[in-house]
């Protein structure tokens, strides 16, 4: 059961139109509380694997069992992160997260506790100063923190985060990354990130997906990342061991499987 | 994150100490000198337009009357606009308010059937391969084409007048409407999704929402149309109204009377456009202007 919380078997995604299809037999298994990461280049179909977990798009081959329930649409227990946050623009910070909360755990809790846990997951993402500005009024960092924030108040069983930081710079994305990973050491939640990012991939994962260029993308390799956490972005700097799993990324996409574009010329 | 807040806070008395002294109060004039900057231009150009009117309408040949002979004519009507001698020997308020009576009535109709037809239309391609040729032709056709058809079906001039305001500000409302629910986001869709927010609270917590800046475009359009479609509605109908008033006017060869009644039609017109696009406003938070 732990070895396979999450498991995605043999799917295939393939659109109307194209002759091949854009991934092709992804099998992964994830353990709970397990961080992985998917990696690869731009159009491998890394989102599109992330949105059929989601529920948000159907396979059309395989399918995707979660704590020993096949998925069928989308749902709170697959909280996504969506990499441009997503938020509500007409409601405050705490109201997108308080209708999430409302929507997803109005059965379980009261209307005070409810309110006390939207509070409790605001202040988990550092943002309780802003619970009443709209996401307008605030930088992008901040957005991206309640929309991570939002997705933990679903108490979700897998935390799906499609490329989160991608659009953040680099200062506020390091520091998104470390809240991020006090957050998973806190709450032990499962996470599946799509990133392309190699140093946030090392940094963050336990084990790294690398996916090969698409269309007709597959698993090229799985790397484990064996290093204790907590983990520390500048003692890690240094280790060998950080820097040969960095090493062992860049190494397969930029030499083994080019970006299709480069690849061309 | 904290770090980059705290810096200029602590360089801020550095900064006050070496700099120039604090600004003192802002003096009367410093405050008024924005709004007047803003008025002085609009005003400026009204004063060099009346000056050109008088100057043109002032010769011995001229067919309109100059300003100072409206004044003289109607001075009555711009300083007591609440005289009521019965009939249609009114002020020019009573004429306005039966006029947006009209409006109103006409306009909230149109508000209504237009919302609801855009939300349809919006969200079933069925509905609108179905209704958007004939829409995109009806449209076109003038507000004043609708009058003969719908005084004979109603047979009544108030009916009338109503039917012809909604029929002229009900399609940019349809248009509006439906392009806004096509342009909600997926991002919104699929937030949606995973909450597994359906039926009425999706409808009402986000396809609403996340339309209603273009629905509130479509309402701002569609007001100013009714105000057109009813002065050239109630010159043909009759009746207390602003429209009846400038025809009346017109046949009894007051000029002064048509020219004031014309500036207070521009103003009303002008207020509810403004009133709208503060409704507007109000109502989607801000994210109207966004």
């Amino acid at each position: 059961m732990t070895a396979n919380f999450l498991d995605i078997s043999d799917v295939t995604v393939s659109f109307p139109k194209a002759r091949v299809p854009v991934l092709n037999g992804i099998d992964l298994k994830i353990r709970r509380g397990e961080y992985v990461s998917v990696i690869g280049h731009s159009g491998c179909g890394k989102s599109t694997l992330l949105n059929v977990v989601a529920g948000l798009l159907e396979a059309s081959g395989g399918g995707v069992v979660l704590d020993g329930k096949e998925i069928s649409g989308p749902g709170p227990d697959r909280a996504v992160v969506f990499q441009n946050h997503s938020l509500l623009p007409w409601l405050t910070c705490y109201e997108n997260i308080r209708l999430a909360v409302d929507q997803t755990l109005s059965r379980a809790m009261g209307k005070a506790e409810r309110h006390e846990w939207t509070l409790h997951n605001l202040a988990l993402v550092r943002m309780t100063h802003a619970r009443d500005k709209r996401p307008a009024e605030i930088s992008g960092g901040m957005k991206q923190r309640i929309g991570i924030g939002r997705a933990l108040s679903m108490k979700p069983k897998v935390l799906l985060l499609d490329e989160p930081f991608g659009a953040l710079d680099a200062l506020t994305r390091a520091h998104l990354q470390d809240q991020v990973m006090s957050i998973h050491a806190e709450l032990g939640t499962t996470v599946m990130m799509i990133t392309h990012d190699v140093d946030e991939a090392v940094l963050l994962s336990d084990r790294i997906v690398m996916l090969t260029n698409g269309p007709n993308a597959r698993i090229g390799e799985i790397l484990e990342v064996e290093l204790e956490r907590p983990r520390d972005r500048l003692a890690l700097v240094a280790d060998p061991r950080f820097i040969a799993a960095r090493a062992a990324v860049l190494e397969f996409l930029h030499h083994r499987h080019t970006a299709p574009g480069l690849a061309a010329a | 994150m904290n770090a980059s807040v705290q810096t200029p806070v602590a360089a801020a008395p550095a900064v006050t100490a070496i700099g120039p002294a604090p600004m003192p109060a802002p003096s009367l004039a410093a405050r008024l000198r924005p709004l007047a900057e803003r008025v002085a231009p609009p005003l400026l150009t009204v004063l060099a337009l009346v000056a050109l009117w008088e100057f043109a309408a002032g010769g011995p040949g001229a067919t309109l009357p100059p300003p100072s002979k409206v004044w003289a004519d109607a001075g009555e009507l711009i300083t007591d606009p609440f005289f009521d001698r019965g009939g249609l020997d009114k002020g020019l308020f009573w004429h306005l308010l039966a006029s947006l009576q009209r409006v109103a009535v006409g306009f909230t109709l149109s508000a209504v059937i237009g919302i609801a037809t855009g939300l349809l239309i919006g969200t079933s391609t069925f509905a609108m391969r179905a209704l958007d040729p004939l829409f995109q032709v009806l449209r076109t056709v003038p507000p004043l084409a609708w009058l003969p058809l719908s005084l004979a079906a109603f047979r009544e001039a108030q009916p009338s007048a109503i039917f012809v305001i909604f029929i002229t500000s009900v399609w940019p409302i349809i248009i509006n409407t439906a392009v806004g629910v096509r342009n909600v986001p997926q991002d919104y869709r699929n937030v949606a999704a995973v909450i597994r927010l359906r039926g009425p609270a999706y409808w009402a917590r986000i396809i609403l929402p996340a339309a209603a800046p273009y629905i509130f475009t479509g309402l701002r359009i569609g007001v100013g149309l009714s105000w057109l479609a009813i002065i050239a509605a109630e010159m043909l109908i009759g009746g207390v109204g602003i429209g009846f008033f400038i025809w009346d006017a017109w046949n009894s060869s007051n000029l002064s009377d048509i020219i004031v009644a014309l500036f207070y039609v521009g103003i009303v017109g002008f207020v509810l456009d403004r009133l709208m696009a503060v409704v507007g406003h109000l109502v989607t938070r801000g994210t109207a202007t966004a």
